[in-house]
């Protein structure tokens, strides 16, 4: 817990000028305070055993209370309040750290275990026990994540457009707000819709790649049409109609101008819609099932994809428990690297594929 | 939010359209009508799928006790999961924005607010491996202070569970997941309160904690109430840290710590689905049919909330 952040005082939000309650703690008084909290914190927690959860517990409210009982002695009670909100605020961040950091702590703990190259290379045909890896999963993850990305890039852009450049009225407004209405559909519901839409026509028992394909475009459309549709707004009106001016249809204007001028804010938006979708477990669960060998064709049978498989191998171990654990929190590593990767590509487009300002 | 409203009509419109531009409109038109079929597509054939187990005979459904009685406990679990994360990560997730807005120093800030961004675009599956290897175990000893000390509320009755894959435990971990989601959104509406009233609230003399009470929260209010929302949605919702950490019961109690908590709609679904044949795949649909409607209520709910903000919001 990074306490000292907030002991020093601002100068610059330091009333200064004739008034009246110019005292103040010192500026190290507050540190001295929560030391002094942490080492009253150690002694209480000595008394049932001693922990350091305790202590810093111990420590982080005594040592407030005695700020605040400083802070309202020496500088009044408005000064106090400001001290105290914020610690809880400080506080209440470094709590909230813990189990994220925690988390990331222990995906990278257990996953390098078997973070090797056999897992990027073996399928988990015919493996029972160790070994076997992931390189099924990886595809079959790249393949459907790949094939949702093909149908609602297409879909969402052309969407933006219409909303941007040709919508308008009821059509405009019903569209805006389904979309709204579409983003916040349970992922599992939009497995269910995949599976209802493919066993109606191709009957019961069903699970296709292309199942799990559409079921993420479900959940991919809405937000590559709201990112899209921001950045498309962004473009300034003065393109378009010095574009217009020239004498340039209004589809050439759209595709020649308005897009080349958006493009990094598109690449952006539909990187992070990918990012979005790519960890999804539930809908690919209930439509694309799990193989152990290699199918990399979507519209010929189950796949697999590495979040089912991460789940799989941890919730249904074989006879050689550790070495499935060991799989799945790899796995799970390496879903977060991936997600980072493209957290990180999006980043660089918007930076590198920025439009250059010039006026 | 900034929109340069596109003119929509290119000036002269006399013009012939060219076939073009009438193919280019079209299918941008297309694909936007689509998106609205897509939707209704969801609802038809969620429907069309349940309905088998809505007209079938009560004793017929698993557990014999009608529709009604399979999905109950299962909303109570929903519901009582996302509320209890609602209620642990709202907190939380507004103490964080106001830090990483107006207390981290400044060049920590930005590079917080990515991690947080960062954080929310972790998979699911993922929290749901943490929970049950780190969370449930640690929280073991407090389900069994709970259930010694609280045992008189009927949330903490007990008896409490020895292996901690409990809906207290569960609650956690939807509250860890939806803490990045409520703190981004806020973040983003405390970052664009008026520097103008926060500076004029400084520049009478206001603390810091002053100026956040009387010109950020007031502005940040209604953006904090949509983040939770869209938070509440997404814990509804959320499938597999559910299925992976509970394991739970079937009936339909309020009851935290024990092991007979109901599972949610939607774990249940990723649970029995794979397996499921017959009239238990529609019973399963209907079931995530009353989801469906349970998030649209709650969506739509924040969609309304965010958008009366928009218009008396002082951005522009």
């Amino acid at each position: 817990m990074s306490l000292e952040t907030q002991s020093p005082v601002r100068a610059a939000e330091e009333p200064s000028g004739p008034i009246r309650h110019r005292r103040k703690l010192p500026r190290l008084a507050p540190l001295a305070l929560y030391a002094a909290g942490v080492a009253v914190g150690a002694l209480l927690s000595a008394l049932t055993g001693f922990s350091l959860a305790l202590t810093v517990f111990y420590g982080a409210v005594l040592g407030t209370l005695a700020v605040y009982a400083g802070s309202r002695a020496v500088e009044g009670r408005r000064k106090a309040t400001d001290r105290l909100v914020t610690a809880l605020v400080t506080t209440a961040f470094a709590v909230a750290m813990v189990p994220l950091v925690s988390l990331v702590y222990t995906v990278l703990d257990k996953g390098l275990a078997r973070f090797d190259g056999q897992f990027f290379t073996n399928s988990m045909f015919r493996v029972v026990g160790e070994g076997g890896g992931a390189y099924h999963a990886i595809l079959g993850t790249l393949i459907i994540t790949a094939l949702a990305a093909a149908i609602s890039v297409p879909i969402g852009l052309l969407t933006s457009i219409y909303l941007v450049e040709y919508g308008s009225g009821r059509l405009k407004k019903s569209i805006t707000f389904f979309v709204d209405v579409m983003t916040g559909i349970p992922s599992i519901v939009a497995g269910l819709f995949a599976f209802a839409l493919f066993t109606l026509i191709f009957g019961n028992g069903i699970r296709l790649g292309v199942m799990g394909a559409v079921a993420l475009s479900v959940l991919m459309i809405p937000v590559v049409v709201r990112s899209c549709e921001e950045v498309l707004k962004l473009v300034p009106n003065e393109l378009r109609e010095a574009s217009y001016a020239l004498g340039v249809p209004k589809w050439r204007t759209v595709v020649k101008v308005v897009l080349p001028t958006a493009i990094a804010g598109l690449g952006t938006g539909v990187t992070l819609a990918v990012a979005r979708v790519v960890g999804e477990t539930a809908p690919l669960l209930v439509t694309v099932g799990l193989i152990t060998g290699t199918n990399l064709n979507p519209f010929d049978g189950r796949m697999a994809t590495l979040p089912v498989f991460a789940y799989y191998q941890l919730t249904q171990p074989g006879v050689d428990a550790q070495a499935f654990l060991d799989r799945a929190w790899t796995a799970a590593l390496l879903l977060i690297i991936i997600v980072m990767a493209l957290n990180i590509v999006a980043r660089l487009i918007s930076r590198f594929f920025a439009p250059k300002t010039g006026h | 939010m900034t929109a340069t409203k596109a003119p929509t009509e290119p000036p002269g419109q006399r013009t012939v359209r060219r076939p073009g531009d009438r193919l280019f409109a079209a299918s941008a038109k297309g694909s936007g009508i689509f998106i609205l079929l897509v939707l209704a597509g969801v609802a038809a054939f969620l429907i069309s799928r349940a309905l088998p187990a809505l007209v079938a005979p009560a004793e017929d459904i698993p557990g014999g006790a009608g529709l009604a009685g399979y999905i109950a406990p299962l909303v109570v679990g929903t519901l009582l999961a996302a509320v209890l994360a609602l209620l642990v990560a709202t907190p939380l997730a507004v103490a964080i924005a106001l830090y990483v807005a107006y207390y981290a120093p400044r060049r920590v800030a930005a590079a917080l607010g990515y991690v947080i961004d960062l954080l929310a675009a972790i998979p699911s599956v993922v929290y749901g491996f943490w929970g049950l290897t780190v969370l449930a175990p640690a929280l073991l000893p407090f389900h069994e202070w709970a259930a010694e000390y609280l045992g008189w509320i009927p949330l903490f009755a007990g008896p409490a569970s020895n292996t901690g894959r409990t809906m207290f435990t569960v609650g956690l971990v939807l509250a860890v997941m939806i803490l990045p989601i409520i703190s981004a959104i806020s973040r983003e509406v405390f970052i664009q309160a008026p520097a103008l009233h926060r500076e004029a609230a400084l520049a009478l003399g206001a603390t810091r904690w002053e100026m956040i009470k009387m010109a950020v929260i007031p502005y940040g209010k209604s953006g904090v109430i949509a983040g939770a929302m869209l938070g509440l949605g997404r814990a509804l919702g959320e499938t597999m840290a559910v299925a992976i950490v509970l394991s739970g019961g079937a009936a339909a109690t309020l009851n935290l710590i024990s092991n007979s908590s109901p599972s949610t709609i939607a774990s249940n679904i990723a649970l029995r689905f794979p397996e499921a044949t017959g009239l238990d795949v529609n019973t399963l649909i209907a079931s995530g049919l009353v989801l469906f409607l349970i998030t649209l209520a709650v969506n739509m709910l924040a969609r309304w909330i965010v958008n009366r903000r928009a218009d008396f919001s002082g951005a522009n």
